[in-house]
């Protein structure tokens, strides 16, 4: 499998996204700085990483959503490339539109960084075949603007059509109905805000964020 | 010539940054105040003539995320 991981002014979870990768698959993705404006040849998966990008000037992900490397990563999303983005990565994704609604600032105002007890809500997608549908994972969060929203109508068509991918167990940071983890409406693009990277090897605690990659790694091989 | 955009949370979307303000405001004794929306004000200094329709645009593809906030135009004439 060959990935990509996108580095912006300010991302600080590539390395982590990199190593996870490299260990579930068996290949060191490219760092695609954000100036380029293509993406390696033959790239079949895409990683947005985690961070503060471009400091989250103007709203969390505006920065870098218009950034000269978004354009070539929404052209092969809009291929069926498999597109991850996680925490600030979801973020980006929703600024850039390939997924809707928006993630607005935590209910509670603070910064929530805690392990989350959450539900797999739908198994059946490249990401999360590895899953069984209704487990209960835990994976950890750490972010200030997890709060997703959007309105009734695509909350509603969201759930009906099974692209609620994660949902929290208990009351994190105050997002609708809360959904953790979303799926465009071709299952390609994956956006979540816990970091399945940083629950990856028995030394973070637990291992439930492993099979995300390991279920990208078995459909994108097949 | 300049203009002013105002960005702010359309009406219904929760805001957690003007409640905690709102609860501020009534620690510090303040009654009355029945609600409170925080938004963002961003100034533009421009080229002269530029268009309304490319200040919109320029609202529409970066300055508001149009999915939670509304945004509104202001034009500052400056002399000529």
């Amino acid at each position: 499998m060959k990935s990509a991981v996108i580095v912006f002014p300010g991302s600080n979870c590539d390395r982590d996204l990199a190593v996870a990768i490299e260990q579930v698959t068996g290949r060191a993705p490219a760092m695609v700085w954000h100036r380029e404006t293509e993406l390696p040849d033959g790239t079949d998966f895409i990683a947005l990483p985690g961070g503060f990008s471009y400091g989250d000037y103007l709203r969390s992900g505006a920065m870098a959503a218009r950034s000269p490397i978004m354009r070539a990563v929404a052209d092969a999303a809009g291929r069926g490339v498999p597109l991850l983005g996680v925490c600030n990565g979801f973020q980006v994704l929703t600024e850039t539109g390939l997924l809707p609604g928006a993630l607005m600032r935590n209910a509670g105002l603070n910064f929530v960084c805690r392990p989350v007890p959450l539900k797999v809500e739908n198994s059946q997608s490249l990401f999360t075949s590895q899953y069984d549908a209704g487990e209960d994972i835990v994976i950890p969060v750490a972010h200030h603007d997890g709060n997703f929203q959007a309105d009734a109508e695509t909350l509603d068509r969201l759930e009906g059509e099974g692209r609620v991918a994660f949902r929290y167990l208990d009351e994190v940071n105050g997002s609708a109905r809360g959904i953790a983890g979303i799926l465009n409406d071709s299952g390609n693009v994956l956006g979540m805000m816990p970091h399945p990277e940083r629950a990856l090897e028995k030394a973070h605690g637990n291992t439930d964020g492993r099979r995300l990659f390991e279920g990208l790694l078995e459909t994108v091989a097949a | 010539m300049k203009a002013r955009v105002f960005v702010t949370l359309k009406p219904g979307v929760l805001d957690p940054q003007g409640k905690a303000i709102h609860h501020a405001l009534e620690g510090l004794g303040f009654s009355g105040v029945e609600d409170v929306r925080a938004g963002k004000l961003i100034e533009l200094s421009l080229a002269d003539g530029t268009p309304d329709a490319d200040i919109e645009e320029m609202c529409r593809k970066l300055l508001a995320n149009t999915v939670i906030e509304n945004f509104r135009i202001e034009r500052l004439e400056t002399a000529a």
